[in-house]
C-alpha cells in the first residue's frame, strides 16, 4: 500500500510518501488510521485529531468505513484551502 | 477545460480563446483569485500552494462536468496555479461562457465555491512569524453547501 502525506501531515510525519504493509486485520480507512497512530511519535502527533484529517483512496475522497487494500494509494491531508 | 500549472496565465488571451468562433456565446463570467498581502493581522511575504497531482486534475474535471450538467454552458475554463506565489500574483482563473448572463454568473460562482472545498490544494503562508498552513474556513464550506441539489446530483460529501 502506498501512503501519501500532504501539507502539515507531511511536516509532522516527516515524509511525503512511503510503502507500507499493514497487518492483515487492517481492512478499512478507520483501521488504517488507528494502526498508523501506533507507528511512532510523529504519526501519533499528525493523527492526533482525526476530525482535522481527510483521506483519499485511489484519489477519491473516502469515509472511515471504506475498504483499503494492499494495492491502494491512500492519501492523508488536512481540509483543502485552494482557490 | 482545466489546467494545473506553475506558470502565470494571460487573462485576456484565455478569455478571448474561450468563446472564439462560438457565436452562441452571449456572455462570459470570470473570477480571478489573487494572493493578498494580509492574513488576519499578519503581513504575508508569499505563499506556497501544494497540491495532489492526479487527484487535483480529476476533481477539477468532475467539478467542471457538474457545472455543465447544471447550467447550459457553451464553454468553461479553470486554471489553478501551484508553487510559490507573491502578493499580487494570480492564483486561479475560472471562466464560464453561456448564451445568457445568469447561467454564466451562477456557474462561475459554483465552480469557485466547489473547487475551494473539494480540489486538493493547500496554502502555506510565509510571514515574519514563520510559515503557517492556512486553515479551512467554515464560511467556505457553507458557500459550497448552498449548491447541493436536493436530488444530490454528483456526490462528494466526504469533502465537507
Amino acid at each position: 500500500m502506498k501512503l501519501l502525506y500532504f501539507a502539515w501531515l507531511k511536516t509532522k510525519t516527516g515524509i511525503a510518501e512511503e510503502e507500507v504493509t499493514p497487518p492483515p486485520e487492517v481492512a478499512t480507512v478507520a483501521e488504517l488510521l488507528a494502526w498508523l497512530q501506533t507507528r511512532g511519535p510523529g504519526y501519533a502527533d499528525a493523527l492526533a485529531d482525526l476530525s482535522a484529517l481527510r483521506v483519499a483512496v485511489n484519489q477519491e475522497y473516502a469515509k472511515p468505513g471504506d475498504p483499503v487494500g494492499s494495492g491502494d494509494e491512500v492519501a492523508l491531508f488536512p481540509p483543502v484551502t485552494g482557490g | 477545460m482545466i489546467r494545473v500549472q506553475q506558470d502565470d496565465f494571460d487573462v485576456g488571451a484565455e478569455i478571448a480563446a474561450l468563446s472564439a468562433g462560438n457565436h452562441a456565446v452571449g456572455g462570459v463570467a470570470v473570477f480571478i483569485g489573487v494572493v493578498r498581502d494580509l492574513a488576519g493581522a499578519a503581513a504575508i511575504g508569499a505563499m506556497t500552494l501544494e497540491h495532489y497531482p492526479g487527484m487535483t486534475e480529476s476533481m477539477l474535471e468532475r467539478i467542471e462536468a457538474e457545472a455543465k450538467d447544471r447550467w447550459p454552458l457553451e464553454a468553461s475554463l479553470i486554471i489553478h496555479r501551484y508553487g510559490r506565489l507573491e502578493p499580487g500574483e494570480r492564483i486561479v482563473l475560472v471562466a464560464t461562457a453561456s448564451a445568457h448572463r445568469q447561467a454564466a454568473f451562477e456557474a462561475c460562482e459554483f465552480l469557485v465555491d466547489w473547487l475551494k472545498t473539494k480540489a486538493p490544494f493547500w496554502k502555506l503562508e510565509e510571514s515574519a512569524a514563520g510559515a503557517k498552513w492556512v486553515e479551512a474556513r467554515v464560511s467556505d464550506d457553507q458557500a459550497a453547501a448552498r449548491w447541493h441539489a436536493p436530488s444530490g446530483a454528483r456526490d462528494s460529501d466526504a469533502a465537507e
